[in-house]
């Protein structure tokens, strides 16, 4: 009987959006229903394919995908295995609990931080460009620019909190390991490389493939923080995509939902098999489930 | 001979590591510093100084720009009571769902269980999301901050799997001794479950606090809208000029008070982080243990 109350809320916040999937293949009108709205099949999947637009978010979401998964994802492992090698206990947690903090900013506050050290006028990065010599830009209104501004602005605010697992897995690993490296005369390089890394190695193999599923998941809190007219071309998402085509500049809810029902297929067929892959990896105790 | 001892490889290595470290903090509150400073700095002092790293006094020009008209409170008061009703309903349906997945003898338990983490793999998507929100007549109110995103099924696993691992001879006592379900979970469960409850709650709080999406599809008022919302239509769109300056002084650049704003909407997140990160971090590791 607890259950009650929960059940209702998965019923109505999570099944009957599933419901109202069907919305894709049909012609939706606002004002006659789902019920009543006509029935046209794939058109809205065809019609999607011949937007260049949609082809440009999906390019711009695999981009932002890879560069994340190539930059994004090291920059933790990197930072914990440094961090580990730290010696006095509280300049250890002190660093380590300043690296968390962006975690806990949304991102409408990162993004605010972002467009005033870029900002034209009295921007940080402009001033010190001008002071050395150079002119300033608007970076935010630059195309070339946006990538790298959204793959730097997620590694500043994920590095800290993604840390804390491979931090975990470190203090883990054996100390008579490093006991005996130490005897037999490794350095501290080759330490970390041949006790520590191989230690953490299963950690890391389950996050990489954690990571390798999300790629399509560019948050779009953070693409909508950061995004403006100008920077469409290079900026916008699959997620962005639904959105502007269904609640912003077009009120097509169709086309927007066929675009969320590939994403969460897709999404959906990555969790499967990044599931099985990470079961394999680890004999079958990494597994999500 | 002493100078040599102390440039081995060693203390080169502990030299340059800890000056990274050092780096990597200024990186991480440089942002946050360079804004605050910008938001109390004279206009002069924005305007003219090439790097800045201390404000030139204690200026609070934009701070009272901000506040001359009511939007700012208004919104403040709107993330408020968004993030107070929003954390005490999650809360409450967290733990009662937890409570349920967690009873071992309750028939259909796998199939609650399967119900529940199918919505983590597979979902409506947003537009069939508005709709449900729309037709249920939430458009246009707090209301739609609130319930749609009551429930993190990912929170709820993690106190599963906490009550579960509370041992089942606890309850055998209580119900020998004459307690029922209710009776246990409030008097017994909860209180052992302290510090996983108050993690959870914090998760919660920051996301409602920190939530400003679905207040721009939802909500088309200003009025109703939340800080964190307000702050993204000032940075992003050109009409915010004329809202902050309605009296027609533009006495101050917008740059200053969307400094202020940032300063405003982020201050209570950083004063409690100190104090609560450790249940964060606590949290974190909760949740990578496999239930």
């Amino acid at each position: 009987m607890l259950f009650l109350p929960v059940l209702v809320w998965y019923l109505i916040f999570c099944y009957a959006p599933m419901g109202g999937i069907v919305i894709a293949f049909k012609d939706y009108k606002i004002l006659k229903g789902i019920a009543a709205s006509k029935w046209v099949g794939f058109d809205n999947f065809h019609y999607l394919f011949s937007l260049p637009s949609f082809r440009q978010a999906i390019v711009n979401t695999l981009i932002m995908g890879v560069q994340r998964l190539c930059f994004s994802f090291p920059l933790p492992i990197l930072f914990a295995l440094l961090l580990n090698e730290v010696r006095s206990p509280l300049f250890k947690k002190s660093v380590q609990t300043i690296s968390y903090l962006p975690h806990f900013i949304s991102w409408s506050v990162a993004g605010g931080l972002v467009y005033m050290l870029l900002s034209p006028d009295t921007g940080a990065l402009n001033h010190l460009l001008v002071m050395l010599g150079g002119t300033g830009k608007n970076y935010l209104a630059i195309s070339s620019y946006f990538h790298r501004i959204v793959l730097f602005s997620h590694m500043w605010k994920s590095m800290g909190w993604g840390s804390i697992v491979y931090l975990a897995a470190i203090t883990g690993v054996d100390d008579q390991l490093h006991e005996a490296a130490r005897i037999d005369g490794a350095n501290r390089f080759q330490r970390i490389w041949h006790v520590t890394l191989p230690g953490i190695r299963s950690t890391i193999a389950v996050m990489l493939i954690l990571e390798i599923g999300n790629i399509l998941s560019i948050s779009f809190n953070q693409i909508y923080s950061l995004i403006n007219s100008a920077v469409l071309d290079a900026g916008e998402t699959l997620d962005y995509f639904v959105y502007r085509m269904g609640l912003s500049t077009a009120n097509n809810f169709s086309v927007a939902t066929a675009v969320g029902l590939i994403k969460s297929i897709v999404g959906f067929a990555m969790i499967l098999i990044t599931n099985v892959a990470t079961k394999k990896l680890t004999d079958g105790e990494g597994g999500i489930w | 001979m002493k100078l040599r001892k102390k440039l081995s490889p060693e203390s080169i290595f502990h030299f340059f590591n800890t000056l990274l470290m050092l780096i990597i903090v200024v990186v991480m509150l440089y942002p946050f510093w360079y804004v605050l400073v910008c938001s109390f700095s004279s206009l002069y002092h924005v305007q003219n100084s090439t790097f800045i790293l201390l404000p030139d006094g204690i200026h609070l020009d934009a701070y009272a720009q901000l506040f001359r008209n009511d939007m700012i409170p208004k919104a403040y008061v709107n993330t408020i009571i968004v993030t107070v009703c929003g954390t005490a309903l999650s809360i409450t349906l967290t733990i009662l769902g937890a409570f349920c997945l967690s009873r071992k003898n309750l028939p259909g338990r796998t199939g609650m269980t399967l119900f529940v983490v199918f919505t983590m793999l597979f979902n409506g998507g947003l537009i069939p999301t508005y709709l449900v929100v729309r037709n249920l007549g939430m458009l246009n109110s707090l209301k739609s901050l609130i319930f749609p995103t009551a429930i993190s099924t990912y929170n709820m696993i993690i106190l599963r799997n906490f009550f579960s691992s509370v041992p089942d001879a606890l309850q055998e006592a209580a119900i020998i001794d004459g307690a029922n379900q209710r009776t246990y979970l409030l008097r017994i469960l909860l209180p052992l479950s302290g510090a996983a409850i108050a993690t959870i709650t914090l998760f919660y709080a920051v996301d409602y606090w920190n939530a400003y999406f679905y207040s721009l599809i939802y909500i088309n008022k200003r009025s109703l809208l939340p800080m964190q919302a307000i702050l993204r239509q000032a940075l992003m769109t050109s009409e915010f000029d004329t809202m902050m300056y309605d009296d027609g002084i533009m006495n101050l650049p917008s740059e200053m008070l969307k400094d202020a704003m940032i300063v405003v909407t982020a201050l209570p997140i950083i004063c409690i982080y100190p104090f609560v990160q450790r249940f964060f971090v606590k949290g974190v590791m909760v949740g990578s243990v496999k239930g």
